[in-house]
């Protein structure tokens, strides 16, 4: 498969840029949920919208109500998301939680997919125990109780963990915390008892929880997929979610890099534009350069992950991490290159910086990735 | 072509191969003597190389995708491709290198008259001529335009003065495509892109001794040479049009960072970590490096393929080899550099027998080469601020 776009994607490109430019805008979005201490961090007007689209549900099959599309469509929304920072529970609903459903069952799919098509729920997924994404140590205990299961534990970094109808939750049903195996996947109603939300604000403005479980009584149904076998379908999401916020941040690090570009077209200084200056020409090519090379590993691992070849996981935290890279460089030349006003609120530059720090966190940081292609690649 | 035509030909490739691939010609080149450059001086190490070339140069191999009038098998891109998979994949060498085949043969194919592509892409293809490349100047470096080796008109032919640098294997090749200026008041349109023999009197060259210990450059003098306008009917002594070499020039450098493009970045079949990992326990932090360093490996690999299947399909930026040449150059000099990290005191050595006379330690010094020939990192830096970015007064 040639790694650029074909006809329907560059169309929908087109059209969830145009969407994302209108309607996702910053001034729309970003910083006017900011302004208003908005407790979800999101608009659900605009996750409604991005359901009329067609958005929320291109994961999903297209017997189960969605447009059965695959992680390089999903991307294409993603990068737009990205350029405009536009906040939304599209990352944690259409991508994690929607990778993992496919692996439930028929009730479970009847009772949560309608609502994340027709943008009505909103899910996210509770993976991390601590400050650093570490999937491989699962503590979290699930009890066999009755029918069902008991959970207890503290999840923490659960994006949109308030607003979310339901939860993925990865649980220990038996073994200890580092085995590969024993681990289950649950789907936790928003109403469950004993659920805790400890809301957070981010530094990107969006709204995260550190969610305790204290002692949640969960029907056996709520099982996705089978009992100590969650790992496999774990990883399978992790990887959606990797790749999927690896293209995020192709648009954060395409947004930021442009908004500079133009910026040094623009600022005088010395009586020149300051773009004429060598010193800061060769820093905005190398950024180029480092920006395209990030996309092209992220549509490959987009590719190699729809396609399920034995060299996804490797690709994913390849792109995860070389993203990381160039997008922290995007936006750490994009502040200091717009100088003073760089520093300012007011100015939009420093929301990529933000939107950056969080992005690089969720689901595994750069160090987190490299660490893990050395490991998958032997040494 | 139909998907089983092209399977067909993968199977009569494969055939022919193995027909006719000796088996010491599918062992790795272990050093400069393995290469068979062909021309008028050259020998052959081994009667296997002798007989890989003369097959190869019989089936039109040599340069598989030129028409077959010009000496090649008149192959498309799509069983270039195959061809090229099929070799890789018995591990074969390549019959003959040359500048020929590289650079003047698709200058040639470009802008060269049929009377002048029949004589010398025949004779690059059968490999009886070797060329090098005469475009740098003691003087002129980057700033290539600015170069003054001077062509006086004569009528039929010119008198040639000046000196040119870094002219690779200039004093084993026996011919010279060279830039020489013929215009002084015309900056650009005052150079022609010249073609003559190396034994004309008044041609000298020098080899240069560069910090790896070997000698692939060489400076060369040309000192009251005569070079003629034409070499028989429709057969100029130059490429293009008099005066407008830059084209020519614009036109291969071009063509040349597109191949380094589509190569870039070194060997990357495997991880480097891996390899390094092999030779002995890795301190934590040159681990965290390696692993980095394959990270940015496995994406440039990603985004030369990009690259080349967006070249196919006529999409991506024209300016696109620039950040690629880069890129990939930066890359590869990285990886040389961890190289020797992981080889400790035993890269070092210059010429012991375990190091192949020296090799890592020798190819880390030459790829510091490989950002400043064909156009200099900063210059690459230079042509993507002003034709991608559109940055002003770049």
């Amino acid at each position: 498969m040639p790694l650029y776009h074909d006809d329907d994607q560059t169309m929908l490109a087109e059209t969830a840029s145009q969407f994302m430019r209108e309607e996702g805008a910053i001034a729309k979005q970003l910083r006017h949920w900011r302004d208003r201490d908005c407790k979800d961090g999101f608009g659900h007007d605009l996750w409604k919208q991005m359901a009329e689209m067609g958005f929320t549900g291109m994961l999903v099959s297209e017997e189960d109500g969605g447009l059965g599309m695959g992680q390089v469509e999903a991307n294409i929304v993603l990068e737009e998301i990205g350029r405009n920072l536009t906040p939304s529970p599209f990352l944690t609903s259409s991508v994690l939680a929607a990778t993992a459903l496919k692996h439930a069952d028929n009730s479970a799919r009847e009772r949560w997919l309608p609502g994340l098509v027709s943008g009505d729920h909103v899910y996210s997924v509770a993976i991390d125990e601590g400050a650093k994404h570490r999937p491989e140590r699962i503590a979290m205990k699930a009890e066999k109780s009755g029918n069902g299961f008991r959970l207890s534990g503290t999840k923490d970094f659960v994006l949109h963990g308030a607003s979310a109808d339901m939860l993925i939750v990865a649980a220990r049903t038996s073994g200890s915390d580092t085995d590969k195996d024993g681990v289950t996947l649950f789907a936790v109603p928003k109403d469950a008892s004993g659920l805790d939300h400890e809301a957070v604000r981010l530094v990107d403005s969006s709204m995260a929880t550190h969610t305790r479980f204290d002692g949640v009584e969960l029907d056996g149904d709520a099982v996705i997929g089978e009992v100590d076998g969650g790992r496999e379908i774990l990883d399978v999401m992790l990887r959606a979610g990797r790749v999927g916020a690896a293209a995020e941040g192709v648009g954060v690090a395409s947004g930021a890099m442009d908004m500079t570009v133009d910026y040094l077209k623009q600022r005088k200084q010395f009586g020149r534009l300051i773009g004429e200056f060598q010193g800061l020409q060769h820093r905005a090519a190398h950024l180029y350069s480092e920006v395209e090379i990030a996309r092209a590993v992220t549509i490959k691992a987009a590719q190699l992950h729809d396609g399920g070849s034995e060299k996804a996981d490797l690709m994913a935290s390849v792109a995860k991490a070389k993203v990381a890279r160039a997008a922290g460089l995007a936006v750490r030349e994009g502040v200091q290159m717009h100088g003073g006003i760089g520093m300012t609120d007011e100015y939009d530059i420093g929301f990529y910086m933000k939107r950056d720090r969080a992005l690089q966190e969720f689901l595994g940081d750069q160090y987190y990735h490299a660490n893990r292609v050395a490991e998958l690649s032997g040494y | 072509m139909a998907e089983t035509d092209l399977e067909s030909f993968r199977a009569e490739a494969r055939e022919w191969l193995e027909a006719n691939c000796p088996p010491e010609m599918r062992e790795p080149v272990r050093d400069e003597g393995d290469v068979y450059w062909g021309g008028r001086n050259a020998s052959f190490k081994s009667e296997a190389q002798k007989a890989w070339f003369e097959a190869c140069r019989d089936k039109g191999y040599t340069v598989p995708e030129w028409p077959k009038p010009y000496g090649g098998a008149g192959l498309s891109p799509a069983e270039g491709k195959i061809l090229r998979q099929e070799m890789a994949r018995i591990n074969a060498r390549p019959p003959l290198s040359s500048f020929g085949i590289w650079m003047l043969g698709p200058a040639l194919l470009h802008f060269g008259t049929e009377a002048q592509k029949q004589r010398f892409l025949n004779e690059i293809a059968r490999g009886e001529i070797r060329w090098c490349q005469g475009y740098s100047e003691p003087g002129s470096g980057s700033d290539l335009v600015s170069m003054q080796t001077y062509g006086e008109d004569k009528g039929d032919h010119w008198i040639v003065n000046g000196q040119k640098i870094w002219t690779s294997y200039a004093d084993e090749a026996d011919w010279i495509f060279c830039l020489v200026r013929t215009d002084k008041e015309n900056k650009y349109q005052g150079i022609t892109f010249m073609l003559f023999d190396m034994t004309n009197e008044g041609v000298s060259t020098k080899p240069i001794k560069l910090i790896s210990g070997n000698s692939p450059f060489c400076e060369t003098f040309m000192d009251d040479v005569t070079v003629p306008k034409s070499y028989g009917e429709d057969i100029p002594g130059y490429v293009g049009e008099i005066n407008r070499g830059w084209d020519v020039a614009k036109y291969l450098l071009g063509h040349e960072r597109e191949m380094i493009s589509a190569t870039g970045g070194g060997d990357r079949a495997s991880s480097l970590g891996a390899v390094s990992a092999r030779q002995g326990e890795l301190d934590p932090v040159l681990r965290a490096e390696l692993a980095l360093f394959d990270v940015d490996a496995l994406s440039f690999t990603a985004m030369s393929e990009k690259f080349m299947d967006e070249l196919k399909a006529s999409k991506g930026h024209p300016a696109q080899p620039n950040m690629l040449k880069y890129a990939g150059t930066e890359l590869n000099k990285r990886r040389h550099e961890l190289i020797m990290a992981a080889g400790g005191s035993r890269a070092l050595e210059w010429e012991s027998e375990e190091t192949q006379g020296g090799k890592p330690a020798r190819s880390w010094l030459r790829t510091k080469a490989n950002s400043i020939e064909g156009g200099t990192s900063e210059v690459m830096l230079n042509v993507i601020a002003k034709r991608i970015l559109d940055l002003p007064g770049a």
